[in-house]
């Protein structure tokens, strides 16, 4: 049973898409810091263009494509829910996650290449950051893939419908952190 | 009227509304679906939850350990956060007695060694602002008084908060557990700066540092999850009739304080992963030699660290405005004006954090600029403590143990941001960085903060909590002697400081130029008072723990204040009220003309009363 | 179940799929940006594109704009401080030296990078 002070919306927001935006708020100062750094010590150290031209730009390009196209599915699934198309949603929460785990098997495919051509975290500036700024975002990815599995669990019987909404939110917010790793590590060599 | 915005109000306010009972299992505006958003993840419909018909938990593990009852979960921060006081408490204990008595047998540990020095000032630091301040001041108040003092029945995401407190609760037992493993506790200060914490080799408590790390950075979940739920909850779930500038000013403040930490915390918890790589990865964040910068670690702290100091100070001063106010009996000088202050304050905190860096190597023009931004800073803050002065005049004034841990959180607080004037100057700051004198000041800061400000809000919400009285007369005791006591350890340090002493060195021995023998005086007066201090403190302790069974019974409002709180039974039920109220007016209507009372609670009706 | 919905009315029907094309195409000038070997080209088309598409997605796919400004402001205060943050530590990370400090660890790092890549270009690889 849900308390009183849940179901109020002083605001006009409801409560739970308030959290969320809350949560997203505090990630963009997680993922500025580590960008930031990055971004400072990649223009203070030109020499890393050598390491960074190994990065697979084909493999960036794809997973970006990836993740563009589940946060379509992610706004579809918002879609149906608004319009209580349960089951729709749950569908294309599925279809989100399946985008989810393309980005991570490519995921793997680059990194285990890039390993085994010895660019290992260790392997200097560039990589460290390469490999924690892509691997903070994997962690991210899978967290929310889980999630959406777990609300497509309730959005299949048309229940808690909202949380759709703020799960597709929180997804659209790893896309954006992508929209940006991608030039910062796959283009700007 | 009781918000601004142009979206049909589910609530619309009238005068008296039907009563919305919190024992009703469903609530009477049918299911609003509202759910607890994406972080409620856990889907346990089993202990902890409400029962079905809206009694609450019965069994004891669901009714204390896994309650997710704000009143609950805030005893859990509090008395985690009181055990964890004792162990800062024990380890200041043994450092000042090796400052006092070099090379000593210390009583109750021993002869302290070079890397314990160490880890005694770094484990004291790091456990009293992130273990004692930060759960105590806004985790266990904020969550004790956010919904009670609203007007609803609960945090928004009850669950989230439990998940919140039992992270917090496995960060604590990582730092504690640290002490423990080979190589033994961090030691490189709770500022933590590579490559010292970066290299095992260097700090040779290569599993502790880990420890310590990951500790931290749990902790930072914890409170960015418990923020969550203080904001959204004073945000959305207010009593009918709450309107912004109706929010009682503790509430606030705690709520400010939680979105400075939310914007703060996220560069450090970013440069916490990369430490930990460095340290067990063999990454080169922070190595010069590989490309990395050890500077850059100290932006990323202090980014968040200077906000920090003003997170932990705005519930200070929010629990010091409801104590003065109501024992002045005279509303709130400038409610508006100390509102606004604090957000330029929270956000001008943003603007100030490389004076901790000044004589790090930093680009003096950079230092330059930070000089004025703090400089700056000082003034919302004076003005903040100027209001506060002025509420007092002309009020009728009971000086109330409370009342007087809020007057002296006043006095003593001004000293500190007195002394940090000179601090804050880059040039005086050559010479004063890494003595005594800034830490003197910061205590004089934390001090008031942390200490004081706690025994205020547990004093002055004792009758709430426990539905008893605090004895009076030996809280007066307990008061004068830690006051005294604590002007006794640190105006001493402010000289020693400012005749060069320098922090975190074991033994003065081992740097000849530094001894200065004729300080040593004064630095066994500060330790010596210390000592008194630390056992003045078994007196509170008594009167805390034996008041909660023995201790005069109290009414829902023994010192007659208005803000909703005091309309709920002392200690409330789960579910806080029986009615939930509506709210008619500002949370300090005292003095009002025309009533026979000198109050005017928040939740009675126009000419009801 | 519509009481929650209070706030706003189903969001006005974007052509969700039409925004998703926008974003692909920009993808697409993107990685070609590169290709023209333009240094200034390249940063325009990859960080400027990536901004629009940023935009896009906030505006478009999360609604932003319909929610109360409150979230805006806090959303775009956050932006601000990691900007702030750039500014604040740029002078001393991202630049080896200043008035009176010189980064020698740094500059070596630096120094000897670019001397494996001029070797490597005299040797005639080309990345």
């Amino acid at each position: 049973m849900k308390p009183i002070a849940t179901t109020r919306t002083v605001i006009g927001m409801s409560t739970g898409k308030l959290a969320v935006w809350w949560v997203i708020a505090s990630e963009i100062v997680i993922f500025g810091g580590v960008l930031a750094s990055y971004i400072m010590h990649r223009i203070g150290h030109p020499e890393w263009a050598d390491q960074a031209a190994y990065t697979n730009t084909w493999a960036g390009a794809f997973n970006t494509l990836v993740l563009l196209t589940s946060s379509l599915s992610a706004v579809l699934a918002h879609q149906a829910a608004e319009r209580k198309e349960g089951k729709k949603a749950a569908r294309y929460l599925y279809l989100t996650c399946v985008g989810a785990a393309m980005f991570l098997v490519v995921k793997s495919i680059e990194w285990s290449t890039e390993i085994h051509h010895g660019f290992t975290l260790q392997s200097g500036g560039f990589w460290s950051f390469y490999y924690l700024a892509a691997g903070i975002h994997g962690v991210h990815v899978i967290a929310g893939a889980i999630l959406m599995i777990w609300i497509a669990q309730y959005a299949k019987k048309n229940e808690e419908l909202q949380r759709v909404e703020y799960i597709g939110l929180y997804w659209h917010f790893v896309d954006l952190v992508w929209i940006f790793l991608f030039p910062l590590l796959y283009i700007a060599k | 009227m009781s918000t601004n915005d142009n979206h049909a109000h589910p609530h619309p306010v009238e005068p008296i509304l039907p009563p919305m009972h919190a024992q009703d299992p469903v609530p009477p505006h049918g299911d609003h679906g509202d759910g607890h958003g994406h972080g409620d993840h856990h889907a346990e419909h089993g202990g902890g939850d409400h029962g079905h018909d809206g009694h609450g938990p019965t069994s004891f593990w669901s009714k204390y350990v896994f309650s997710v009852d704000h009143k609950i979960i805030a005893m859990q921060y509090l008395f985690t956060g009181m055990l964890m006081a004792l162990i800062g408490g024990f380890t200041v204990y043994v450092f000042r007695m090796q400052q006092a008595f070099p090379d000593a047998h210390i009583p109750g540990f021993g002869v302290v060694s070079p890397d314990q020095y160490n880890m005694l000032v770094t484990s004291h630091g790091t456990i009293m602002i992130f273990w004692v301040a930060m759960p105590v001041l806004i985790a266990a108040f904020g969550n004790f008084l956010i919904p009670l003092m609203i007007g609803c029945d609960d945090m928004v995401f009850p669950r989230l908060n439990r998940l919140s407190y039992q992270i917090f609760l496995l960060s604590a037992i990582i730092l504690v557990a640290s002490f423990f493993v080979k190589g033994g506790a961090f030691g490189g200060a709770w500022t933590s700066y590579p490559p010292l914490s970066a290299k095992g080799a260097y700090n040779t408590t290569s599993l502790g540092s880990s420890m310590w790390v990951v500790a931290v950075a749990l902790e930072f979940v914890a409170f960015l999850m418990g923020g969550i739920n203080f904001v959204t909850t004073a945000m959305n779930s207010r009593a009918p009739g709450m309107k912004l500038f109706d929010i009682p000013i503790v509430v606030w403040f705690i709520v400010i304080a939680s979105i400075m930490f939310m914007a703060s915390v996220g560069p450090l918890f970013a440069g916490a992963v990369m430490l930990l790589f460095d340290q067990q990865l063999g990454t080169a964040f922070f190595d010069p030699v590989r490309g990395g910068d050890p500077v850059l670690w100290q932006h990323l702290f202090w980014f968040f660290g200077h906000p920090e100091v003003y997170v932990v100070l705005l519930p200070a001063m929010g629990i010091v405005a409801e104590i003065m106010t109501t024992f002045s009996r005279k509303k709130l000088f400038g409610y508006k004006t100390v509102l606004f202050t604090a957000v330029a304050t929270g956000i001008i905190g943003f603007f100030v954090w490389a004076h901790h860096q000044f004589i790090a190597g930093i680009d003096p023009r950079m230092a330059s600029l930070f000089t004025v931004t703090t400089l700056i800073i000082s003034v919302p803050i004076a003005e903040m403590m100027f209001v506060y002065i002025a509420t007092l005049y002309g009020g009728s004034i009971t000086l109330t143990v409370p009342m007087l841990w809020a007057l002296s959180f006043v006095a003593e607080f001004l000293i500190g941001g007195v002394t940090g004037i000179f601090l804050g100057a880059a040039g005086a700051d050559i010479y004063f960085h890494d003595t005594y004198f800034v830490l003197a000041h910061f205590h004089y800061t934390f001090f008031p903060i942390a200490i004081i400000g706690t025994f205020a809000a547990l004093t002055y919400w004792f009758p709430k909590m426990f539905g008893r009285l605090m004895n009076e007369t030996w809280g007066k005791i307990h008061f004068w002697i830690t006051i005294i006591c604590f002007n006794g350890i640190f105006i001493p340090l402010f000289l020693t400081g400012a005749a060069g002493d320098h922090r975190r060195i074991y033994n003065y021995k081992l740097f000849p130029e530094q001894m200065h023998p004729e300080l040593q005086d004064l630095r066994v007066m500060a330790t010596v008072f210390l000592v008194i201090m630390l056992a003045t403190q078994v007196i509170f302790l008594y009167n805390f723990f034996s008041s909660m069974t023995r201790g005069k019974k109290a009414d829902a409002n023994p010192w007659k204040a208005n803000t909703l709180e005091w309309v709920a039974p002392s200690p409330p039920p789960h579910g806080n009220f029986a009615e939930m109220p509506n709210v008619y007016r500002g949370p300090y209507e005292y003095g009002t003309p025309g009533r026979a009372d000198d109050y005017y609670p928040q939740n009675i009706p126009p000419g009801a009363g | 179940m519509s009481d929650h919905d209070h706030a706003h009315a189903e969001h006005p029907h974007t052509n969700y799929v039409g925004v998703w094309a926008v974003l692909v195409a920009l993808l697409v000038v993107s990685v070609v940006g590169p290709m023209l070997g333009h240094p200034v080209i390249t940063m325009i088309t990859a960080f400027g594109i990536a901004c629009v598409k940023a935009y896009l997605v906030v505006t478009k796919f999360m609604h932003v704009n319909l929610e109360p400004k409150l979230v805006t402001y806090f959303v775009a205060t956050c932006l601000g401080f990691m900007l702030l943050f750039f500014a604040g530590v740029g002078p001393d990370v991202l630049k080896h030296e200043g008035t009176n400090w010189n980064n020698v660890a740094a500059k070596a790092a630096t120094a000897r990078g670019m001397a494996e890549h001029e070797a490597a270009k005299a040797a005639g690889e080309h990345h």
